[in-house]
Formats: structure tokens, sequence, C-alpha cells
């Protein structure tokens, strides 16, 4: 797969002004913007990183550049829902997309672990689908349990927080100027654990109808806190209530509004 | 247009998480933390999250400042550690060796550690060293 994702990078190296993906250096792997042919052997697809909030910054920078991105099912997914909110531009993106394997997909409990392209004006996906991932059985575990026990389930989880910021950090879908958990009215500075539940409950209300469950917030959590537990749950009532699932469609307006001007309350009173 | 991350060793404390510092056109422009280390493993606290700030800060010094009646002047390398040595070395004379005391720190590298009490032992002669992430 490695190769047949090198030379289509090779190929869309001729037109784009750059392709963003995962390079191993002799200091070890992280994003790039290769320009170069030569440069394509050291691209590769491991660990994850982020790809999408690369380009947001990329974009951002380079407002008439053309950049393409080597992506996972993931990373689209979270392309998508920051395309429907100006934070990258579409139409100056090439997606080349590429499956994960069944065992990543399974150490993820991904449910899509393949690319969804559609609606993108220019992408393609290499590889073969493989099938979901099994779902995560803390889900189920914890769908199990009476209402206290959860209460005290995230009490004792989310008592663990060191407040690195660094599930707000590492989400690509987490991307406001001015943060509701830096403001003091709620979260007081220098005090911890954060407040519970608070500190968490706003992260995902905001997270409610744009989490693209990539996972990157758990893998990055140094306090082992399950947050996709969290998120996953807030997922599967979002696609319930509302019928909206983040990132599988480039169409479909979330239904929480975008702006203040689809907000459904009078804006003109004096 | 460029875009590349350097990995480098987090400076704020012993742990030696290991950071990518994203650089854009030669900018310092943000931290990801890095997976692949066997030591933060893909995690970072909340400084190791904002290390690129004080790269490019204002208040960062770039240069020696020396004390002076007037407060703090900008001094050159050499003019600092001439005055360094000079006041180190009239002190361990009026005083003793054991007048002195090191103090080296968790943001310095093992290397840059050894040296301070190299210096503090084979020069001064004092056996004066402590450490910050010792507190």
């Amino acid at each position: 797969m490695i190769e047949a994702i090198r030379a289509r990078v090779a190929e869309k190296l001729k037109e784009l002004d750059g392709v963003i993906g995962l390079r191993r250096s002799p200091e070890g792997v992280a994003p790039y913007l290769f320009h170069t042919e030569e440069e394509l052997a050291e691209l590769v697809l491991e660990p994850r990183y982020p790809m999408s909030s690369v380009v947001r910054l990329l974009q951002k920078r380079h407002p008439a550049a053309r950049f393409g991105v080597v992506a996972r099912g993931c990373d689209v997914r979270a392309l998508v829902e920051m395309a429907k909110r100006n934070q990258v531009d579409p139409e100056r993106l090439y997606i080349i997309g590429f499956t994960c394997t069944a065992e990543e997909a399974e150490a993820c409990h991904c449910a899509d672990p393949a690319p969804n392209v559609t609606g993108w004006p220019q992408a393609e996906v290499i590889g073969t689908p493989v099938a979901a991932g099994s779902p995560n059985p803390m889900v189920a575990e914890y769908a199990q349990m009476p209402r206290a026990e959860r209460w005290a389930f995230w009490q004792q989880q989310f008592k663990k927080c060191i407040k690195c910021y660094g599930c707000r950090n590492i989400c690509p879908v987490c991307f406001c100027e001015s943060c509701a958990l830096e403001d003091p009215l709620w979260v007081e500075p220098g005090v911890m654990a954060p407040p519970f539940p608070m500190y968490h409950m706003i992260k995902a209300m905001h997270m409610s109808n744009r989490c693209v469950a990539c996972r990157q917030c758990e893998l990055t959590c140094p306090a082992h806190i399950p947050l996709t537990v969290l998120y996953d749950l807030i997922r599967q009532d979002v696609e319930n209530l509302m019928g909206y699932v983040p990132g599988a469609d480039l169409e479909a307006l979330p239904p929480v509004p975008l702006t203040l001007a689809d907000a459904p309350i009078d804006l003109d009173v004096e | 247009m460029d875009y590349k991350n350097v990995r480098t060793t987090c400076i704020y404390c012993g742990c030696g998480c290991t950071l990518n510092v994203q650089v854009a056109d030669g900018e310092v422009v943000g931290i990801l933390p890095c997976p692949e280390h066997p030591i933060s493993r893909g995690s970072l606290c909340i400084k190791g999250w904002n290390a690129a700030e004080f790269a490019t800060h204002p208040d960062r010094l770039r240069v020696p400042l020396i004390r002076r009646e007037g407060g703090f002047e900008e001094a050159s390398w050499e003019e600092a550690l001439a005055l360094v040595a000079e006041r180190l070395g009239a002190i361990r004379d009026d005083s003793g060796p054991d007048s002195i005391g090191f103090f080296t720190s968790a943001k310095c590298t093992n290397e840059e550690n050894y040296l301070l009490q190299k210096l503090a032992r084979a020069v001064i002669k004092t056996n004066n060293v402590d450490h910050c992430a010792r507190l």
C-alpha cells in the first residue's frame, strides 16, 4: 500500500504546492510538508498524528496554496467537520485517503476505518476497506451501570485529570480562538483537579456534534481517562436523537447552529 | 512554504518528554506530542504543550544582563563571563571554596549538568552541588 501511496503523492506533487504526510527522518516520525519526489522514500503511515490540524494550520498560513494530505478515515472525518466550520477549504485540498488495517480498526474500535471522501471536490482512496472494529467493550459495560455508579465512575476517572489540556489541544475539531476552558469563570486557574463535572462537561458539550471518534484525545491523555467512552455515548445520542453523524457527510449541516445568523433567537432585540 | 517537526526534549523538568516542535517557514508555531517516545508515549503536561510560547516570547532573554547601579544592562558574553569568573575567584580566595554553592537545573541536559559539577569540584574545589530536581 505504501508504494501505491508514494506513487500517487509523487504524481500530485507535480500540480500541488506540497503534500502533508508523515515523514520518517533519523529523528523519528512526524508530520511534514513534502515537496519533492525524492523525499517520498521517507513517507510513512504510522504512528497516528492529527493530520487534519496540520492542514488547517498550513491553509491558514498560505491562503492561496493548494495542498494535498495523506489521510486516514478519521482524518477525513475531521476535515469534513472542519470544512463545515470554515477551518479548512476543500477547494484547496487534495485528499489521498488510505484505508486502515484490520488490526488498526480493532485497536481503535473504529466503526468506519475507511476514508469517506464523498462530496470532496478532489480526493481518492487507496486500499481495500476492512470491516469495522468491534465496539469498545467499556461502552457496553458502562451502559449497564445504574446512574449513581456512572456518576461515581466519571468522578473517579476525572479525578485523575492533570489539566494538561492535551485532549483539547490535540483534538482536530477543537479550534475556538477563545476557549471556555481557559475562562476563570468556568475553570479556576491553579486548582487541581479541574472542576467536576463542569470542565469535562463543557468539553463534551462542545464536542457533541463534531466529535469524529478519532481517539486522539484518549491516546494523548497522560492520566489514561477513557474519553472515548464518553464521546461514543454522546455520538450515539446525537445520532439517535438528531440523526447526525459527525464527519459522515460534507453536505449535512450539524444540528447546532454554525453561526449566530442560523440561531433560532431574535438577535434584533434592543 | 515549509513545514516540519523538530524533535527535541522538553526543558521544563527532569522527566525528559519528547516534543515535536512544529516549524512553519522557519517560525515555531506549535508543539505536538511524540507517540514513539518511550517515556512520554504521546502525552505531555500543560508545560510541554505550551513550550513553543517562550521560544518567541518578547520577554525571553537573548543576551546576558549585568546588574549595575542603574539596574540590569545588556552585556556581551565575554564581559558577563569575565565578571562571573572574577567575582567567583575573588569570593573563593577571600572566603574559601565552600562559601560557594552550585545549583544546576532539570532544564539542562545531563552533559551540561555534568559540566557544572565539574566546574564546582575541579575548578572551584567545592562539593556544594545541588539540583532543582532533588527538591
